[in-house]
């Protein structure tokens, strides 16, 4: 399954910042259902392409050494509905990192209207409180998630 | 710019309603962060970057919340309960918080009631203290 709701990164700045643009169609099956006559970006895939362009840069802080999971969101509240034919510009920016864990925050914005604010925060499992262990190989950070990083957000790095 | 017990108090109060979802009335002095909050091991982490950022600190993660350390060490747990080495350590570790309900019977499964509303406050003043 192609489970990814960010189409490329615009502007990267590791460890600091990430925008990333997502291109909404109607050609997306569930907006046929979400909602018959009214189709609407449901917000929990909003959550979660904030949550792949927020993990991204932090997995990213670590050099994709930590396993990145999302474990807390701290807040999401939107303002307007995401419609087919938009185009969302998902900005993140990370606010703490630690061994354990990362917060971040970010607002997704279609041109200059303002979608919603997000904030996110991340768990670093290998490091987790409980000490439970996770298999050595990351399955977080799949090729299908690194062919993100590519194209002009990542130019300089090439 | 020393701040005092009381703006401590606030700006604690702040970071729980904000980390914790919960209502001012409900982040009493005495509240713990498990029982009366529900606070998750998750939220313990939200909770040391905020305080960090809300008080311009750095909170190493086992000096305020330093029950994991003792967990994992067999020399301070008998039978499910801090044997004396592990109090003393504890003693060490903790000196923000109140320890003597939890002396009298030092059962693990209540190491999660120390972490109280009182106990962040007392850390972040002698953490202040000592800038």
């Amino acid at each position: 399954m192609r489970w990814i709701w960010i189409d490329k990164f615009i502007e990267f700045e590791t460890g600091r910042r990430a925008v990333a643009v997502k291109n909404v169609t109607l050609a997306e099956e569930h907006l046929h259902d979400h909602f018959p006559g009214f189709p609407v970006m449901p917000e929990s895939l909003c959550i979660e392409g904030m949550a792949q362009t927020a993990g991204i840069l932090v997995g990213e802080a670590r050099n994709f050494q930590e396993k990145v999971i999302l474990a807390k969101v701290k807040k999401a509240v939107f303002f307007d509905y995401v419609v087919p034919g938009d185009t969302l510009t998902l900005e993140a920016q990370i606010e703490s990192i630690a061994p354990e864990a990362a917060g971040t925050t970010g607002k997704i914005t279609c041109g200059k209207k303002l979608i919603a604010e997000i904030d996110l925060m991340f768990s670093h499992i290998d490091n987790n409180l409980a000490g439970i262990e996770f298999p050595e190989e990351n399955f977080v950070f799949t090729d299908t998630f690194k062919s993100l990083m590519r194209g002009p957000a990542f130019s300089e790095q090439d | 710019m020393a701040k005092d017990r009381n703006e401590i108090f606030q700006d604690v109060q702040e970071v729980l309603i904000d980390a914790l979802g919960v209502d001012d009335d409900e982040v009493t002095d005495k509240a713990t962060l498990m029982g009366d909050l529900g606070a998750e091991s998750i939220d313990f982490l939200d909770i040391v970057f905020r305080l960090e950022k809300a008080f311009g600190i750095k909170i190493p993660r086992e000096e305020l919340f330093p029950a994991e350390s003792l967990m994992n060490n067999p020399e301070f747990i008998d039978n499910g309960k801090l044997t004396e080495k592990g109090l003393t350590e504890l003693r060490e570790k903790m000196p923000h918080t109140d320890l003597a309900d939890f002396e009298k019977d030092p059962d693990i499964n209540k190491l999660g009631n120390l972490f109280t509303v009182n106990a962040i406050v007392n850390y972040i003043e002698i953490k202040l203290n000592a800038a």
